[in-house]
């Protein structure tokens, strides 16, 4: 029987970053994926006849450049193209346009308050410098304060010199940004409840919080730290979806030698006194393997995939308490003809980037009240792109692909599991909202793929539907990632990893927990890693 | 799989995609006068707005400042409105110098600060009246602006769109206003304002400028803008007037030693990198700063700074050997320690001289000012002629014309 080096579950953007360096560092390793298809949350898949969906992630940016070029993906079909700024349409019929340019960004700002237009200029620096301050945290293992082994102690007061390198005021911000509700947040900065909306969009996406509740102006931060080709901030549309990105993985993999088994779910872990020996899959075939990373979430891997009894009963207790909440679903729309939207100028950029409707944080407490009391919003929050106004490889022409994510969605209806029947309300509530927007949008659907928290669960494997493998608050951040003591990529049982999104530094299709684990691994197994460049500085 | 190939392409007419914020380069109140004098085409985007970088030829439009008289679109300017009994108590707070002293229809040069002592910005603080004030700069800051305002009985708004301004600069720019009948000017001082009637409006012209030259600024309702350019044009027929782009305004600043806002030092607004700041004795500003002022935003830092010691940089006029400017070169000392950055560099065709702003870091340019030099990569045909110049620290003004401060001015 064969014995592979290491066995990676789950063929998302981390297991086969994780894979890719492992296998070039020279480790025989297996990806195995349940589904026929692999990706994971960056999948691109075509439901419909000519129709392409990015099924679940929709945008690129925190994907890393330095693991782009590590493994070469743009060889291998990776292309990252930034999309213009986008809009939020308000209920009077207007709209709050959000673009590239500076200026035009700034006088479409101005048009609701003069003083929030100028008040920008403030707001995208200090931004700008907690992301410069972050950015070098993402491809470093969090150190170990329970441990203080050198290295830890080393990362530790590389970490506290970072942090007194600060100005007095950058540190009363950094302090404000990591636990303050963005709702708060971006009252120190505008008036405008429509700028403000626009803005708190990242700050609740794939969150189970509120605009006011604390802890969601990280959640923002999260996702400024991204780049396209070095533009900080700016996101963009992978060519062909986010499929594009674990294809050229897999390729990026096969290339070095590396090997994907499809449709092999794993039922659980082989364990021994030793450590992990290898995986039985669902059909009962046993792989073995010297090692194996799990690229499934935190819950996942520990409370399905391992007995419990071979768990220290504290680390599991952690498992379970890590907040991993279902809070979003989405529509992927197969759209016959670009849709109007009466409240842009004709040929407006703004449907190039990122459409809202909800144009107060009122709005969105309110939708988040509904999440509360279990129920999806009646009045939601969209994040809605249309990839094809840019990529002419997901839709015939003159049709179009939509993205449209949707906050809140809750885990169960009322406590109880989601039915069909609610999913196709769900979706009308969803479908309602544009239409109020976009006259005739309904005749324009060809095919519409919903998905709810059940169905992220069930077909991708995260735990409630939660994108991030695990909320990105700061008491689940760096080395309390999943769970205090295991924040290395390691965990009780020797020789089985966690590389996903529950690790440092968190979710969205960022590839760097991967990376990071396969640090960790290549340094247990004492092999060099020469094929990991070192981050790009950040000058 | 179906073919798959276009992506719906813009075809909207430029100026409506945009909508109701403006087109992406918005075209100033002057916008047809200068389009119909534009040869070059060199456009540049000056704050959102369509600008003139050189209309025909930037070496001669430089000249005509310097012999004849420029006649300049500043129209894009950041113009903020400050009115109310507290307008001249705010201002004195916001900025550094006393402004109390500043009597109405004159005009101050100035900065501002937050409460760190570093520079928001620097610009033109025009009196219009005892309770009406302009206050003209390059960046945005209303919300500093307003929050400042808190406590004061004062109206602040921002008028960049509303108003038009030109700049008419060089030796025959009194000429061209007497003929175009705005001959009583010829008693103004320099930073002094008077108003005239123009078309059933106003104009205000003031006697300042960014040249160090004899020179004006008029600034009237956009709506009369186009008929002052015509007044103008017209009266300068025989005095040699030209329309000029900001290539040629930016020779002749650097030789009248005057500074841009984030390109020869960093606004605090602006610096991605805290430790870009720049408190206003650090970009030899500390001129403005009057100390004898009971309150103004920043003092007590600016004071604990120069208490304790503590700017670290010093902004320097250089003259450099040779005849190679030396833009963006790294200054040092003893041609081994890095000393500086020259911020802005040209040869100056009035001094024959090499010239440059430069921000050196303490102790150099401060009290080591000998033994400095500059690395110059002069790039000749794909090759690099790599220059170590020396640099002598000198005054700024590195220009100073008696013409600029005459008074009447002369004709020529």
């Amino acid at each position: 029987m064969k014995k592979w080096d290491a066995v990676v579950i789950g063929s998302g953007h981390n297991g086969l970053v994780n894979a890719c360096y492992l296998q070039r560092a020279g480790l025989d390793v297996l990806v195995v994926e349940k589904n026929e298809w692999i990706g994971g949350a960056a999948v691109s898949r075509e439901l419909t006849d000519g129709f392409l969906y990015s099924n679940c992630s929709y945008v690129c940016s925190l994907f890393r450049p330095e693991i782009m070029r590590d493994l070469e993906l743009p060889r291998h079909g990776l292309q990252v193209i930034p999309y213009e700024g986008g809009a939020v349409f308000t209920q009077d019929g207007d709209h709050l346009g959000a673009h590239r340019d500076h200026h035009a960004h700034r006088r479409a700002f101005a048009r609701f308050s003069k003083r929030d237009a100028e008040a920008y200029e403030r707001y995208a620096r200090d931004v700008t410098r907690q992301c410069r301050f972050i950015q070098p945290l993402l491809m470093r293992t969090a150190p170990d304060p329970a441990r203080l082994r050198p290295r830890d102690v080393s990362e530790l007061l590389y970490l506290g010199r970072k942090f007194a390198g600060l100005s007095a005021e950058e540190m009363a911000l950094t302090m404000r940004f990591w636990t303050m509700s963005i709702s708060d947040f971006l009252d120190e900065y505008f008036e405008s409840d429509v700028v403000k909306s626009y803005l708190a969009i990242s700050g609740i996406i794939g969150t189970a919080l509120g605009p006011m509740s604390p802890g969601t102006a990280y959640v923002l931060l999260h996702h400024y730290m991204g780049e396209v080709d070095g533009s900080v901030g700016a996101w963009g549309f992978a060519r062909g979806g986010m499929g594009a990105v674990t294809q050229a993985l897999a390729k990026s993999f096969r290339e070095s030698g590396g090997t994907i088994r499809t449709e092999a779910e794993v039922d659980r872990v082989l364990v021994d006194t030793q450590g992990a020996k290898g995986v039985v899959l669902a059909g009962g075939e046993e792989i073995r393997a010297d090692r194996v990373v799990s690229n499934a979430d935190v819950k996942r891997t520990f409370l399905k995939l391992v007995e419990r009894s071979d768990l220290p009963d504290p680390f599991v207790r952690d498992v379970e308490r890590f907040k991993m909440r279902g809070s979003s679903g989405k529509l992927n729309i197969a759209l016959d003809s670009m849709p109007e939207f009466p409240a842009l100028p004709p040929n407006s950029p703004c449907v190039r980037g990122d459409m809202h409707f909800t144009d107060s944080i009122e709005r969105m407490e309110r939708g988040y009240d509904d999440w509360k009391a279990g129920r999806w919003s009646a009045d939601p929050i969209l994040d809605m792109v249309i990839p094809t106004t840019l990529d002419p490889t997901m839709a015939p022409p003159g049709k179009h692909f939509m993205s449209c994510f949707v906050q809140y969605c809750p885990p169960k209806v009322e406590g109880r599991d989601w039915t069909s029947a609610d999913r196709d309300a769900f979706a009308d509530t969803v479908i309602s909202q544009i239409a109020d927007y976009s006259p005739g949008f309904r005749e324009r659907i060809v095919h519409m793929e919903v998905r709810t928290p059940r169905e992220l669960e069930d077909e991708v494997g995260l735990t409630e539907g939660n994108i991030f493998q695990g909320e990105l608050t700061f008491d689940q951040l760096l080395f309390n990632r999943p769970v205090p003591g295991y924040a290395q990529y390691r965990s009780p049982i020797g020789g089985l990893y966690i590389c996903g999104s529950s690790t440092h530094p968190g979710g969205g299709v960022m590839g760097a927990p991967g990376r990071n684990a396969a640090a960790e691994i290549l340094r247990d197994a004492k092999r060099p890693n020469k094929q990991m460049s070192p981050a790009h500085e950040v000058l | 799989m179906m073919a798959r190939n276009t992506v719906e392409t813009n075809t909207a007419p430029v100026s409506d995609v945009f909508g109701k914020s403006g087109p992406l380069r918005l075209e100033t109140p002057f916008h047809p006068r200068i389009a119909a004098l534009m040869h070059t085409h060199a456009w540049y985007d000056w704050s959102g707005y369509l600008s003139a970088h050189s209309l025909w030829d930037e070496e001669l439009e430089y000249f005509a400042i310097r012999s004849q008289a420029a006649l300049f679109d500043l129209s894009p300017m950041v113009k903020y409105r400050i009115e109310g009994p507290d307008a001249e108590a705010f201002c004195d707070r916001l900025t550094l110098r006393d402004v109390t002293r500043l009597k109405p229809l004159r005009v101050q040069y100035t900065a501002w600060c937050d409460d760190a002592g570093e520079v928001i910005d620097d610009g033109t603080l025009f009196r219009l009246s005892e309770t009406r004030f302009r206050l003209c700069c390059q960046e945005r800051h209303l919300p500093w602006l307003l929050d400042g305002a808190i406590g004061f009985d004062v109206a602040i708004e921002e008028e960049t769109e509303a108003i038009a301004g030109l700049a008419l600069q060089g030796p025959t720019s009194f000429a061209v206003l007497q003929a175009a009948g705005f001959g009583e000017i010829g008693s103004l001082k320099p930073f002094g304002i008077a108003e005239f009637a123009h078309e059933g409006g106003r104009v205000t012209i003031s006697r300042t400028g960014f040249t160090g030259d004899l020179g004006y600024e008029l600034f009237v309702d956009a709506g009369d803008a186009l008929s002052l350019w015509d007044r103008l044009w017209e009266a300068g027929r025989l005095h040699g007037l030209n329309a000029i782009g900001f290539g040629a305004l930016d020779r002749a600043r650097i030789e009248a030693g005057f500074l841009i806002a984030n390109v020869d030092f960093v606004t605090v607004d602006a610096a991605l990198r805290a430790d870009r700041a720049r408190m206003p004795d650090e970009i030899g500003l500390g001129w403005l700063v009057d100390m004898k002022k009971e309150r103004f935003n920043g003092r007590r830092a600016i004071e604990a700074a120069r208490a304790k010691g503590a700017n670290r940089h010093v902004l320097v006029g250089l003259e450099i050997e040779g005849n190679v400017p030396a833009e963006h070169a790294i200054v040092y000392h003893r041609k081994k320690r890095e000393a500086g950055i020259v911020t802005a560099a040209i040869w100056s065709p009035m001094l024959k001289r090499n010239i440059a702003i430069a921000s050196l870091q303490r102790p150099y340019g401060d009290t080591v000012t000998d033994d400095l030099w500059v690395e110059i990569y002069a790039l000749h045909e794909l090759r690099y002629v790599k220059l170590m110049k020396r640099a002598r620290i000198v005054e700024r003004p590195f220009l100073k014309l008696d013409r600029r401060r005459a008074t009447p001015p002369g004709g020529f």
